[in-house]
């Protein structure tokens, strides 16, 4: 294993740095949908055309949406350039300035001397000679504030290397991880590294990682499975997405370090339907891996074998609940069941699994890299490490964020979102999904960690934060996300199918002038009986959205009951304060 | 040869692709669909033939998700996207804006079957808010005023 990492690595050192200038367009999914794909045309006809002596070459997105289209040109000894909002028409303007000497009258938005990768401490240097006079005003990444508080560990590679290229993946150092424990660290004591890093469960409950693991190893049982959840179902949420599209062996090398530990013989990479290109990543980076023999019998003659499986989900957002996913696994349709049996022990067909998330497992080959302290000393003590966020809505700069948690709301949205667009103020954050709940701009102090924002009566969930300000109507808020839950509830619980169905349709009187005076009280009541009555998280969370604004925001649901009046100017069929 | 004959030929190869295994019900549904556009009822009885599962458990299945059509589809299918960013960003009167200029509702075909409209949470396009997405190209920061001239490029 040795000598082939060595060889891949350098293949792919000289990959990501070659002899000669390189372009990478930014293309994932959301890179594409704001033009990148016409924008590489482009490049690629150019390039063609000029008889040009240019690479030209692919990336995944590195969070920074709001500057879409992104194009990077990296020259030997230069800098490397990011140029953002680029469209077709620009690719004649950056191609001509590219070569020693030459002015840049197109500016680039921001440049990278050196990176520290994350994975080994080893740097990674694209500035080796003195840096040209006309770069010194192009600010360095890390210093714009966007990106100023930002730590990537889950997202380390993303927007760095080619998802399709295993050997630029090696050269960040990738999979060395893997080789590391294969030969040398026994399965309990790679459990012991991630349960003392503090790992918890990104997918939105934050479970201890380890402890999970742990439960899994030592269930009874020969065939064992360690599976990935990929089902990113919360409305607002898209950082695995973004994983799997531009990173996806961070994905799988986390799972086999998994699978190695619980002893499992066989994966499962559980992908939404909504996600075409995230599948067609991993394929690609599961069949490379199996090339390289990462998977497959025997890996490196270690005498442990692991492979990997993916399967298409089918529009449920239910499935994203592990038990409801496990059932789809086996091909059934996917209802939750009750959890005091615990999956570890009874999960897929029957065998005790383990199933983590896209960004959970991402996080795996690093803590094996750097170790627990490492990864303990980052973020807060009850919740270590760094968690991406979806940074979205009414925010000017809008994007993927990855933060050490206990960074505060504030930090968020104001350093690092840029603050509130045309002016105007912040009204609340929606983190958790449908399963969480809007926090109020009161508590813009509050430091993002799994505990604090439960306590809050919101949840972290997957990931998405949507920032929301004075025109939103936190009414119809809750409406819209009862509406998403009614239409996904699997119909299994009676509360919830029919609770949930009868919130809506209080809050949906209430928008539309209809609410009677106690019908705060009696979305209250059914809350309980809902959280009280349903056997999976979908079910007992679903009234968080309605709770949490009621909590924060009773005035505003008074004004539409009592006054019929919507004071964000949202609910049509209601007078809005001019 | 007929045309159950050439069904159930091309029926035959999907299940063999996946070794007719029964957890692979849903990944055969989804190439069945894939070939047919939606999954015609002659094509499920057909699986049931080729399979031997009974008929409930396959009805059970391409009844529960949403990415099922049991009824014909139309040629290019239009996704509103309304997740909870696309919605503070007005999603909803883009998909009204989309019912009216196809003059069907959401979940509906047009009587053409030139257009399927549906609403979607979400694409995971959140940046670019709102989105809506015709067969696999996304349409970044829509307005209601661009819909038409989009939906016209499909018509031809």
């Amino acid at each position: 294993m040795n000598s082939l990492l060595a060889k891949m690595r350098a293949k792919g050192i000289k990959s990501l740095a070659p002899s000669k200038t390189k372009i990478m367009v930014g293309m994932a999914t959301c890179g594409i949908a704001s033009g990148a794909e016409l924008v590489y045309n482009a490049l690629a006809d150019e390039i063609k055309k000029q008889k040009l002596d240019i690479i030209l070459s692919k990336t995944g997105c590195i969070g920074m949406c709001y500057r879409e289209p992104l194009v990077d040109v990296i020259e030997p000894t230069h800098p490397r350039l990011t140029y953002s909002k680029v469209s077709p028409k620009d690719v004649t303007a950056i191609l001509n300035q590219i070569g020693e000497g030459k002015k840049k009258d197109k500016k680039p938005y921001c440049r990278i001397d050196e990176e520290n990768l994350i994975i080994n401490e080893e740097k990674m240097s694209y500035l080796t000679s003195t840096l040209p006079d006309d770069m010194k005003v192009i600010p360095l990444m890390s210093e714009i504030d966007f990106y100023k508080k930002q730590v990537k560990i889950a997202t380390r590679n993303c927007g760095f290397i080619d998802p399709g290229n295993i050997d630029e993946y090696i050269a960040r150092g990738g999979y060395f991880s893997l080789q590391k424990i294969l030969f040398g660290i026994e399965p309990e004591k790679v459990i012991d590294e991630v349960e003392g890093s503090g790992l918890r469960g990104r997918g939105g409950g934050g479970f201890p990682t380890g402890f999970k693991w742990r439960s899994c190893r030592n269930a009874p049982g020969e065939v064992k499975y360690v599976i990935c959840n990929g089902d990113e179902g919360d409305p607002g949420a898209y950082m695995d997405r973004s994983i799997m599209e531009g990173d996806p062996h961070s994905v799988i090398e986390g799972m086999i370090i998994g699978a190695y530990a619980i002893g499992a013989q066989e994966g499962y990479i559980y992908v939404r339907d909504e996600y075409p290109l995230a599948v067609r990543a991993l394929t690609e980076a599961v069949s490379q891996a199996r090339e390289g023999g990462f998977l497959g019998k025997d890996i490196f003659n270690s005498g442990f074998s692991f492979d990997i499986k993916i399967s298409k989900g089918s529009g449920a957002f239910v499935c994203g609940e592990s038990t409801a996913l496990m059932a789809s696994l086996e091909g059934k349709a996917g209802e939750p069941r009750a959890k005091y049996v615990h999956t570890v022990e009874h999960g897929l067909w029957d065998q005790p699994s383990n199933l983590n998330n896209v960004e959970t497992w991402a996080n795996v080959p690093v803590i094996m890299s750097r170790g627990k302290d490492w990864f303990s000393q980052i973020g807060s003590k009850k919740s270590t490490g760094t968690k991406v966020f979806s940074l979205v809505g009414n925010v000017k700069n809008v994007g993927l964020i990855e933060i050490p948690m206990g960074t505060t709301l504030k930090e968020i949205v104001y350093d690092i979102g840029g603050g509130i667009p045309k002016g105007k103020k912040l009204k609340a954050v929606q983190t958790g999904g449908p399963s969480g709940g809007c926090i109020p701009e009161g508590l813009i102090d509050l430091p993002v960690g799994f505990d604090e924002l439960t306590k809050a009566g919101s949840m972290m969930g997957s990931g998405g934060m949507i920032i929301m300000d004075e025109n939103i109507c936190m009414v119809d808020v809750a409406r819209y996300f009862e509406e998403f839950l009614q239409g996904e509830s699997c119909g299994k619980c009676v509360p919830c199918r029919e609770g949930v169905r009868r919130m809506r349709e209080i809050l949906e009187d209430i928008c539309n002038g209809k609410g009677r005076d106690g019908d705060i009280e009696l979305l209250e009541d059914m809350s309980q009986a809902i959280i009280d009555g349903s056997l999976c998280a979908l079910g007992s969370s679903a009234p968080n959205p309605v709770l949490s604004t009621i909590r924060y925001f009773r005035d505003e649901y008074n004004a539409h009951i009592l006054e019929k009046r919507c004071p964000a100017g949202v609910c049509q069929e209601l007078a809005h304060a001019e | 040869m007929s045309k159950t004959e050439n069904m159930r030929k091309s029926i035959k190869a999907i299940v063999e692709k996946y070794h007719g295994e029964e957890s692979s019900l849903i990944a055969i549904l989804q190439d069945i669909q894939q070939e047919y556009n939606f999954l015609p009822k002659e094509a499920l009885n057909l699986l049931s033939e080729e399979t031997k599962m009974p008929l409930s458990r396959i009805y059970e299945v391409s009844t529960y998700y949403n990415s099922f059509s049991l009824t014909p589809r139309g040629r290019h299918v239009v996704q509103v996207c309304a997740g909870t960013a696309c919605h503070i960003k007005g999603s909803p009167k883009l998909l009204s804006r989309v019912e009216n200029e196809l003059d069907i509702k959401c979940g509906e075909t047009s009587e053409d079957l030139m257009f399927t409209l549906k609403d979607v949470r979400c694409l995971g396009c959140c940046s670019l808010a709102p989105v809506i997405k015709v067969d696999d190209h996304i349409y970044a920061y829509m307005t209601e005023d661009k819909i038409p001239e989009i939906l016209e490029s499909y018509r031809k």
